[in-house]
């Protein structure tokens, strides 16, 4: 009786690991409810980025002066614009520019971050001394003035501002990767892929960082807020996105110019991307939660 | 302890040079030329060259490099602006107090406000308390802090005209940048000091200390507290970095005289001198910051302390404990 309890066990055991991590991870980022609730509106914004001109009768660069500033009215929820225009619409066309920028900057930091983390992690000696050192000098740098010195070099525009923010990424990154490297390295996994003559590279990327991704992943989704944030701060200083494009810290700054006369030209594009920034950080703190293997009942 | 400071402050000098020399290499790609922007568009190819000659913008990468550094960091020099003709360095020292008493700022409310605030959390965990601070703490980091303080300056000076909205002529007028400057920091601290409170909490010697009967005021202040201080302690280092990145935005939207507004008015005109003092001068505040961070974590933390201790004090100590046992 207690062998066959002991081998149901087993089996039961077995059973557990075979459910895709994946899965295990969603489902249990699913029983917390303000992640849920992030996630939930973190998925609205991708759909209203995607069809936003379907969503709205209005065009977003359609210039209306009969109609400009006005306060929000049942046609136009949150007002129009100096030049006429659905500030509604805009912010909906915006939530493009600006989702981009948060995830093509992050996207940046993580990539060039994992590639120097995984040579200084996996290689050690001299490579990994330049490269962390380097990475210290980046850190040194406060990272919205390194975002401004970048994006002044590299100028306006929207490709250029995603790199000005991705870089200040890449040194927390390789950080991060190159500590789950050391810790993995001398595990016999990787002595058993070293041993059957797998290549460095497929040791590297196919073996190690599959084992090492999640504090990455945490990381990066709660930068991703931050990361739009800093992108709407160069706006503000005349460099990042630049007005027309309707990108959120763009529209705030054109506000900005009117904020004695017409104040909900700032309030509303700063309460839409404070919305979507703390639905991310929801789901980063959901997700963290949902990883941490010592929270795992 | 003294060879651990030593060598701490001794590893910021190539850090502070590298940075420098970072920025010098980016900035000498950056579009637009001195000379031609001082001379205006009317001026020949031969005046150009002249003047490029006599501003040494036509020496090598590194003859460049080299009269940079000795300029900064031997002779205090950071050029003169282009469009004023007046020197960065004074301009610089002038305006260092405002951006610094900014910057200070948030780690003085990150003390005061945050810390309680995550403690009370923690302590009350899962709790009504607990849920309302942390849904401050979450708000307060997701909203960028440029917008805030446009929205403290509507609310405040404009239709309450409670403070005034530009300027640092009075006291008052530091209210909201502060304000808007910190929330951030705070909102950090509160969750930082949370967790790092919770994972103190629930440890067995606090479990001990509860069942010995100790008052809970002093079961938290002085059993769990300089428990969970690491932690926060590297809080306060971050956010002092994010903040002044943050001055130099909040700096324009206030119009205080800080570096921030002095970098952010040299970035339309392309003013690299200043630009390029500017970011060196918070490069090297931060850095300096960290350093503190950095002893005071040594000073904080017994592994530190332990591993820099002569093997002479360590033995005493050893003495002393099979002494006092036996």
């Amino acid at each position: 009786m207690a062998e066959k309890m002991t081998i149901a066990a087993v089996n039961e055991a077995e059973e557990v690991k075979k459910q895709n991590q994946f899965v295990e991870t969603f489902k249990r980022l699913c029983r917390n409810k303000t992640a849920l609730i992030g996630l939930i509106i973190v998925v609205i914004y991708i759909l209203v980025a995607i069809f936003a001109q379907v969503l709205t009768p209005y065009d977003y660069a359609q210039m209306d002066p009969i109609s400009a500033n006005q306060a929000p009215s049942a046609a136009h929820w949150f007002g129009t614009d100096y030049m006429g225009r659905d500030i509604l619409t805009r912010l909906m066309v915006g939530t493009r520019y600006s989702l981009g920028l948060g995830v093509g900057a992050i996207a940046i930091g993580v990539i060039v971050g994992i590639i120097l983390g995984c040579i200084a992690g996996y290689f050690g000696g001299a490579a990994e001394e330049l490269i962390m050192r380097f990475c210290d000098v980046l850190q040194a740098i406060p990272s919205t003035i390194l975002a401004i010195v970048i994006s002044m070099v590299l100028g306006t525009g929207f490709v250029n501002t995603i790199i000005a923010v991705g870089i200040g990424r890449i040194p927390l990154n390789a950080r991060i990767i190159r500590a789950q490297f050391l810790s993995q390295r001398k595990l016999e996994y990787v002595e058993a892929a070293q041993a059957t003559n797998t290549s460095q590279a497929k040791i590297m990327f196919g073996h190690i960082l599959p084992n090492t991704i999640s504090p990455l992943i945490v990381n990066s989704t709660m930068g991703i807020g931050g990361a739009i944030m800093i992108a709407a701060g160069l706006s503000f200083i005349n460099l990042g996105v630049q007005p027309p494009t309707p990108e959120w810290g763009a529209m705030i700054t054109a506000g900005k110019e009117f904020i004695r006369l017409y104040q909900y030209q700032v309030l509303y594009p700063g309460l839409f991307m404070a919305v979507f920034v703390l639905a991310v950080n929801l789901l980063g703190d959901g997700l963290r939660d949902a990883l941490d293997p010592k929270l795992r009942t | 302890m003294i060879r651990y400071i030593i060598k701490r402050i001794l590893m910021i000098i190539p850090v502070v040079l590298a940075v420098a020399i970072i920025i010098f290499a980016v900035m000498y790609f950056a579009p637009g030329d001195r000379a031609s922007m001082t001379l205006g568009p009317g001026a020949t190819q031969e005046e150009i060259y002249a003047l490029r000659e006599q501003l040494g913008l036509n020496d090598p990468f590194m003859v460049q490099l080299g009269k940079f550094l000795f300029q900064t960091f031997i002779k205090f020099d950071f050029g003169t602006s282009y469009i004023s003709g007046l020197p960065v360095a004074g301009e610089l020292a002038a305006r260092f107090p405002n951006t610094l008493i900014l910057a200070l700022s948030v780690i003085v409310t990150q003390l005061i406000i945050g810390l309680p605030l995550g403690m009370v959390a923690a302590i009350h965990r899962d709790g009504v308390i607990d849920h309302i601070c942390m849904l401050i703490a979450v708000i307060g980091i997701s909203a960028p802090a440029f917008w805030i303080g446009l929205e403290l300056m509507i609310i405040f000076s404009l239709n309450l005209n409670w403070f005034p909205a530009s300027g640092v002529a009075s006291l008052a007028c530091w209210v909201l940048p502060i304000t808007a400057n910190s929330l951030r920091g705070i909102a950090q601290m509160a969750r930082q000091s949370r967790s790092s409170m919770l994972e103190v909490i629930n440890s067995d010697f606090m479990v001990t200390a509860r069942a010995k009967g100790v008052p809970k005021g002093r079961l938290y202040m002085h059993y769990a507290l300089p428990n969970a201080l690491i932690p926060v302690i590297q809080t306060m280092g971050n956010s002092f970095g994010t903040s002044l990145g943050g001055a130099v935005i909040i700096e324009s939207v206030f119009s205080i005289p800080g570096i921030g507004q002095y970098m952010v008015e040299a970035i339309s005109s392309r003013d690299y001198p200043i630009i390029r003092g500017t970011s060196v001068v918070l490069a090297i505040a931060f850095s300096l910051i960290m350093l503190l961070v950095d002893l005071a974590f040594a000073f904080f933390d017994p592994r530190i302390k332990a591993q820099y201790e002569g093997s002479v004090a360590r033995k005493k100590k050893v003495k002393k404990a099979v002494m006092s046992n036996g």
